[in-house]
């Protein structure tokens, strides 16, 4: 009798959470399609993004996200890696558990303060040593880069934690070295824990508004180079929602609807990548 | 083969082995039996050096292997252990393919070459007698084997690289007892060409296939002998007492 109790309330609580996913999926595609069909497709995929002017061109914006996104991967991936290898691996039990805390703890940061960083170490640094205007692709995902890396070793470093000892020992035994172990056993092993770990990063880096917004420069053209600013499909939201109506309003949440479409694809090509073998 | 002098080991202050003095022989099997504790594993261990990775070993005394001692300052303890390979208690394969598995020590090694690795694959699993069994089967995942072709799969994995002696730490302990059978006849048949010191608790084992036998006891070698002369006229009473089931 209890454990039924418990169960259907179990179930309830699961199935809220689905139930939630379910209206807002529900609620942005209801917003955001119509506008999609009223504008044409030609509209909307344009690169004129010019709302009030009935011109609803968003593929600036979604290259925009889709560099900013990748860029951070590009720094955030290799670094986070390599961190959660070298602590797992290459480092004594008393700076594991010093350091590790210590790199979560850049996950309690807020948004604000690195965009903050960014504007007032990153932008300049940027323009006065390597060019452009500073407020860059190149700006945005450094800093994305490092909001992403608690994620990315502390996942990265539980699935290598608990890869079995014998592996480790086996390996060794067969006269390979530490490093070879790493990159042909241990991570083939922990693998998918790994791309865990990418995928939810990469939610991280689509989704993140406000540091984007300070650094990006959310120029509203396709950037030529990384040192272009660039505007991310999360930044036109944030930046235009208070004072959009009618149809600009609705062009927004076409923008949503896009970025949710992304966040999925995104995932599914992830979640493919973990299934092979 | 392997001759060991006033061995002594320490795992921080625990003394673990006892000034052990010992001669395993070339190509003959050798099997290390004594109780629970007594030190089986370490000396095993010391061997091919897996003892370097637990913090706070300390080693005294000489260990040869063919004449070169193996605890040298500049010793290369990859080549090492690529000469003297070691099959574990439960058998290790990797969450790779059955070829990477086999193939993983030989790459490891710098062989890039596909045909070359294909050959040595293919000749590893053969001494292993598991060639027929995954004929067309090499892609899969290794750990979707029987425990038994597991633990094959890993010795086969050790031939690749070519090793001189091997040494496996219970390698029955978790198979029942016709897959035990299979891994003896195995390991007889390949004690024609490698040095094999083997540690079991299960003494009917090392009467069925050591040709010498070491008897070990709170971290001393008590007695060293062949198989038939320690199972029949011992010449330790504490020996006797163990074969005879009265401890351990
Ligand atoms: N890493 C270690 N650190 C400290 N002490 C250890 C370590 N490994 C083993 N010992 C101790 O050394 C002694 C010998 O251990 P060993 O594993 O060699 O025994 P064994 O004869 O193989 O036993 P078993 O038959 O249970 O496998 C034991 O008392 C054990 O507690
Ligand atoms: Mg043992």
């Amino acid at each position: 009798m209890k454990d039924k109790i418990a169960r259907w309330t179990l179930l309830v609580i699961a199935f809220s959470a689905v139930l939630a996913l379910l209206l807002i999926t529900f609620f942005i595609f209801q917003q955001g399609v119509p506008l999609i069909f009223k504008a044409g497709l030609k509209n909307f995929f344009s690169t004129q993004w010019s709302p009030t002017h009935g011109k609803f061109g968003i593929s600036s914006m979604i290259v925009g996200s889709l560099m900013v996104t990748f860029g951070a991967l590009l720094i955030g991936v290799p670094l986070g890696l390599s961190c959660a290898i070298f602590l797992t691996e290459f480092s004594s039990k008393t700076l594991q558990k010093n350091l590790k805390p210590v790199i979560e703890l850049l996950a309690g940061i807020p948004s604000v303060v690195y965009g903050f960083i960014g504007i007032i170490v990153l932008v300049p640094f940027i323009r006065e040593h390597i060019g452009g205007p500073g407020f860059s692709v190149l700006a945005s995902s450094i800093i994305l880069g490092i909001m992403i890396l608690p994620t990315i070793v502390s996942i990265s470093y539980d699935s290598l934690l608990v890869v079995p000892g014998t592996y480790r020992a086996g390996s060794l035994a067969l006269g390979a070295t530490k490093w070879q172990t790493v990159t042909m056993v241990l991570i083939p092993a922990a693998r998918s824990g790994i791309i865990t770990s990418i995928i939810l990063g990469m939610g991280r880096a689509v989704g993140e508004t406000m540091a984007v917004i300070m650094i990006a420069g959310n120029a509203l053209k396709i950037p030529h180079s990384i040192l272009d600013p660039v505007r991310t499909i999360t930044s036109t939201i944030a930046l235009e929602l208070s004072y959009s109506v009618g149809d600009h309003r609705m062009a927004l949440f076409a923008c949503g609807t896009i970025l949710f479409i992304i966040i999925i694809i995104l995932n599914i090509i992830a979640t493919k990548l973990t299934r092979r073998t | 083969m392997i001759k060991t002098t006033n061995l002594n080991l320490f795992y921080k202050d625990f003394h673990a082995l006892k000034n052990v003095n010992l001669r395993i022989k070339e190509k003959v099997i050798t099997a290390m039996i004594g109780p629970s504790g007594c030190g089986k594993s370490t000396l095993l261990r010391v061997f091919n050096r897996m003892n370097d990775l637990v913090e706070g070993t300390r080693i005294t005394g000489d260990v040869l292997i063919n004449d070169k001692n193996i605890y040298c300052p500049d010793c290369d303890l990859t080549a090492l252990r690529k000469k003297v390979g070691m099959v574990f208690q439960r058998p290790n394969v990797f969450p790779l393919s059955i070829f990477d598995n086999v193939s993983y020590g030989p790459k490891v090694w710098g062989i890039t070459n596909k045909t070359t690795l294909s050959e040595i694959v293919e000749n590893s699993l053969k001494g292993v007698n598991l060639l027929e069994e995954l004929e067309g089967q090499l892609k899969q995942p290794a750990l979707s084997l029987s425990l038994e072709k597991q633990q094959r799969l890993c010795i086969a994995r050790l031939l690749a690289v070519e090793p001189e002696v091997l040494l496996m730490d219970e390698p029955c302990s978790a198979l029942d007892p016709i897959s035990t059978a299979k891994i003896e006849e195995l390991m007889v048949e390949l004690k024609n060409k490698y040095t094999i010191v083997i540690v079991t608790h299960n003494m009917q084992q090392a009467a069925r296939i050591a040709d010498e036998v070491g008897f070990m006891l709170l971290g001393e070698l008590i007695e060293f002998d062949k198989t038939s002369k320690i199972f029949t006229n011992p010449a330790d009473e504490k020996t006797a007492n163990y074969i005879s089931g009265r401890f351990g």
